[in-house]
């Protein structure tokens, strides 16, 4: 048996891409959907094959390639994690595809791109988890932005999907050039790319702060628009309304976990320079605010969806600022598993009538194992106990609360309960109005498997979250680490 | 045991939405655990103190927190209040004509968290089985509420996660205050823990500050009562019956179990602030209850009203007091529920529960008047009742308070004035009996048809529970006392 070292899974899952948009332009005539199914089925082999890893100690990590990458327990998880949102979103795709052709005009023309570019995202979020130097980190972070300006405005006739790609295009390369200009200031000031020697120039004392402030805070920016962190969210709802729904689903799921892990890196070399903590804080103060208060009136469930990522990039931010990356992993896999519910019953709701929250209307009575779902959807997003969502919340107050961050708490707290307010109104569309259709909804066997096991998981983890605990690794150290360092 | 006891409400809600029988299964699923409460009564041992019948898992090491259950006396009789009180809502739900099932498997699943949440002896699942009744309580009232039904659901809804939340940041305080290496949820060590190591005094103020807040929101204390009448009011009867008498004493139940043992310091600063606001809650809202034109409403405001001799109870910090507060716990529980369940077969009926459309319904409904005429002497406090016996341990512990103070203090005042608490409380119970079941009977309600023989037997139920415990509130009383004696002893 060979060996499997951690950048090989990368490798595999890049090479499955290619082979798929290469194989797609040869074989113009079969079902593009078999794409599909061969991706799932290529990804969940390398999902399989991360269990199989050498671990990272027994590895001799002499060559230049192990400066800009690391096989930590961190980045092996989000890996994972990667993965599975990537073939839950490929499931989706395949729900997706009549709407597709219906907007789109070309009936199944071009879905080997559909079904090859998320596989091309996944590398780039795989590498990026792995980065830590910063010429890999925005290498890896272009990887995914450019497939994902494809996907959003792949409808290309629709003008709403067209308009959010615009806009995604422009912000994101607004937010990139503010990325590398601030890499630029880091390495001017520091003369380093690689985190932990940044780490090293930035604590001797020698540098100038200043500067490296400067940087630090351009980066901050540009990794601010891809978690849609407050003040620079304002692409999100439209990007979120307008790009086709699994899209969606990934932008939201995957592109926010791989911001939040290279955030968690960067952090930790930037949390010596002053007022950096501050800052964070702060910019977790106004997104909670920003994203709860502006989801209250949404009447859209995708452009609600879009506001509640914003929100929950709050409370993740909350963890950020306490330094918790335990707390926020877990919260980012709790955020995953109810995201994708969510959205993967949007997809087949969606189809039949709309994406207005008043197109759920007695969903209870057209189909009532869509409409449970939803409900431990909404329950986990909204943070009741006995849901992952709640043990996420649970862990990030609990850090908070330890930090002495007062202000974050309470902010926290009245937030939440708003959470309720616009998670519950899908609740009670689903089961207190009367609808104006009763057509039942049909569900593939494939989506019922995958909304069944996003509800077992999600029970499953909001009663016994050891697993992902276990799988992220020790935090003590952590913590420790960020005592010496910063204080 | 005491796992089934949470599991079987669940898992029967579970089966029902799955295809079971609705209300056979749910019927077999109260009944059954109230067997089992009988049988966990029978085994109890009333002599030592801590909890019995203890289980644990471990669900995650790096936080200490268990999956584990165990009961003392205290818990003990709240097991008793709910599972009665099931069994009775159970009953009462009558034919349901939209989601039947769905109604049936919210009442269990209230049922269960109350349980779940008074059987737990983690504090992490305490609190999250008490919220395991959110969700159902907002879709019962919601969907098949009356009168203005979504406000009341959001009003409830948004109020008791306001409440929860400060709560939870409260309990996240308390496990914070202990040092690092020690630091757990299980409530038997960190009972034995602050007993070793008292906290400090300013933490313990800080902390039984967010405690009074979050359960006192939960337990509608008085300024954060406001979501309680207008919820009850609009709740089916069996709903309102299992959130008024059960539910609702979680907070209640927290403060006895954790504020007062753990956190006497804070339980002393707090001790003004607390006899002001349930002074605010006996004589205010029992000035509100009388002003009431309804029969819903004026039992919602009626249940608020008696949340403040229980925390008066509390407030008083001695065994008195807080044996006193539990029994009146359980007591108001049963009388409250027999209220609701009378008043929702009275809607279900004329359809009103207007005060000037009723009238005279004794004459055609004279079991529920009977019923509700008990629940209502019961809820005053005529001795012969359960309510009596628990509001004279309340009164004497409040006077010979656990506080050393001086001759005439805060207590005394709050005593007599409680005293006169009961006379409003005379005062809208004999007038809703009065105006609901005596005088002359409007022709509209001639034929209305008394509580059949089924439903007679939970009524019986009830009043036997209120009845055998006000006769014999001793049995009670030496239930509860192991668990307050080790608190007390230092100060009465």
């Amino acid at each position: 048996m060979i060996a499997i070292r951690a950048p090989y899974l990368e490798i595999a899952v890049l090479v499955l891409g290619m082979a798929i948009l290469i194989l797609e332009t040869f074989a113009a005539k079969i079902d593009k959907k078999i794409f599909a199914y061969a991706g799932i089925v290529g990804l969940a082999a390398v999902l399989v094959a991360s269990f199989f890893l050498l671990p990272e100690s027994s590895i001799p990590q002499t060559n230049g390639f192990w400066n800009f990458y690391t096989a930590d327990p961190l980045s092996i998880f989000f890996k994972r994690f990667t993965l599975v949102t990537t073939i839950v979103v490929l499931g989706m795709m395949i729900d997706y595809t009549p709407v597709l052709g219906s907007v789109a005009g070309h009936a199944s023309s071009n879905l080997g791109e559909f079904f090859s570019l998320p596989l091309l995202t996944c590398a780039g979020l795989m590498y990026l988890v792995s980065a830590i130097d910063f010429i890999f980190i925005f290498v890896a972070i272009e990887l995914v932005t450019i497939s994902f300006f494809v996907l959003v405005s792949f409808p290309r006739r629709n003008p709403i999907a067209l308009e959010a790609g615009v806009k995604y295009l422009i912000l994101g390369a607004l937010s990139t050039a503010f990325l590398v200009y601030g890499i630029t200031w880091i390495f001017g000031v520091t003369g380093e790319t690689n985190l932990q020697r940044i780490t090293a120039a930035l604590s001797s004392g020698k540098i100038d702060n200043y500067g490296a402030t400067f940087g630090a805070v351009l980066v901050l920016v540009g990794l601010g628009f891809k978690i849609a962190a407050v003040p620079f969210q304002i692409w999100v709802p439209d990007v979120y309304q307008g790009a086709p729904t699994p899209v969606t689903a990934f932008l939201s799921v995957g592109s926010k976990a791989a911001g939040f892990v290279v955030l968690l890196r960067v952090l930790q070399p930037f949390l010596m320079l002053p007022n950096i903590e501050r800052l964070v804080v702060l910019i977790a103060l106004l997104t909670v605010v920003y994203g709860n208060l502006a989801a209250l009136p949404q009447n859209n469930l995708k452009r609600l969806l879009g506001y509640s990522s914003i929100a929950h990039a709050g409370y993740l931010l909350i963890g950020v600022a306490c330094f918790d990356g335990r707390a926020v992993t877990f919260y980012l896999a709790a955020y995953l598993l109810m995201t994708l519910l969510a959205f993967a019953i949007l997809i087949l709701v969606a189809q039949q009538t709309g994406e207005e929250i008043s197109n759920f209307d007695g969903l209870a009575k057209r189909a009532p194992f869509l409409a449970f779902a939803m409900l431990v959807a909404m329950a986990s997003l909204a943070g009741l106990p006995f849901t992952a969502g709640f043990f996420g919340k649970f862990f990030i107050f609990v850090s908070a609360v330890a930090q002495k961050q007062t202000a974050l708490v309470a902010v926290g707290i009245v937030t939440v309960a708003c959470g309720f307010y616009y998670y519950l109104k899908v609740v009670r569309a689903m089961y207190w109005q009367p609808s104006a259709n009763n057509n039942p909804i049909a569900v593939s066997a494939l989506s019922r498997a995958v909304i069944v096991l996003l509800i077992i998981a999600t029970i499953w983890f909001g009663i016994y979250p050891q697993p992902i605990l276990r799988a992220i690794g020790p935090q003590r150290q952590r913590v420790a680490e960020r005592s010496t360092i910063s204080r | 045991m005491l796992l089934f006891l949470v599991l079987c409400p669940i898992t029967a809600a579970i089966a029902i939405i799955a295809g079971a029988p609705a209300r056979l299964t749910a019927l077999v699923a109260a009944i059954s655990n109230l067997f089992v409460t009988l049988a966990l009564l029978s085994r109890f041992d009333r002599v030592t103190a801590g909890f019995q019948f203890a289980s644990s898992f471990l669900v995650s090491a790096d936080w200490q927190i268990h999956f584990a259950f165990g009961i003392d006396g205290l818990s003990l009789l709240m097991l008793l209040l709910a599972t009665i009180v099931t069994v009775a809502a159970v009953w009462f739900t009558g034919k349901i004509d939209n989601h039947e099932r769905a109604f049936y498997a919210c009442l269990l699943f209230i049922s269960g968290g109350a349980i779940g949440a008074f059987a737990s002896i983690d504090l992490f699942f305490f609190y999250a089985f008490h919220e395991l009744a959110l969700i159902p309580t907002f879709l019962l009232i919601g969907i098949w509420g009356t009168g203005n039904r979504s406000v009341a659901a959001w009003k409830i809804t948004i109020y008791l996660t306001l409440g929860s939340f400060v709560l939870l940041i409260g309990l996240i305080l308390l496990y914070q205050s202990l040092p690092a290496t020690t630091r757990t949820f299980d409530i038997r060590e960190l009972q034995a823990a602050t007993a070793a190591h008292a906290i400090a005094a300013p933490t313990q103020r800080h902390i039984y500050l967010l405690l009074l807040i979050g359960f006192g929101v939960l337990i509608s204390l008085f300024p954060f009562h406001s979501w309680a009448p207008e919820a009850y009011a609009s709740a089916p009867a069996p709903a309102a019956m299992l959130h008024a008498g059960v539910l609702k004493k979680f907070g209640l139940y927290g403060l006895l179990r954790l504020a007062i043992p753990m956190l006497p310091d804070g339980a002393h600063y707090w001790m003004y602030l607390l006899v002001i606001l349930l002074l605010g809650n006996i004589i205010y809202i029992g000035l509100v209850t009388i002003a009431q034109k309804r029969l819903d409403w004026m039992l919602g405001y009626s249940s608020v009203m008696h949340m403040g001799y229980i925390f008066l109870g509390i407030a008083s910090a001695n065994i008195l007091g807080a044996t006193g507060a539990a029994a009146l716990i359980f007591a108001h529980g049963l009388s409250i529920a027999l209220l609701f369940a009378v008043a929702g077969q009275i809607r279900n009926r004329t359809g009103t529960l207007l005060f000037d459309d009723l009238g005279g319904l004794a004459k055609v409904m004279p079991f529920a008047g009977l019923a509700f005429g008990f629940a209502a002497f019961a809820a005053i406090g005529l001795p012969g009742f359960a309510n009596f016996a628990s509001e004279i341990l309340i009164f004497f512990g409040a006077i010979r308070n656990g506080w050393e103070m001086q001759r005439f203090h805060i207590f005394q005042i709050a005593t007599v004035l409680a005293l006169w608490g009961i006379v409003i409380s005379t005062v809208y119970m004999l007038r809703a009996y009065r105006s609901t079941f005596m005088g002359t009977i409007n022709e509209r309600w001639g034929k209305l048809v008394d509580l059949g023989t089924g439903l007679r037997l939970p009524v019986v139920l009830l009043v036997a529970g209120l009845i055998w415990f006000g006769f014999f509130p001793q049995t009670l009383v030496r239930m509860v006392t192991p668990t307050f004696r080790p608190y007390f002893t230092a100060t009465k």
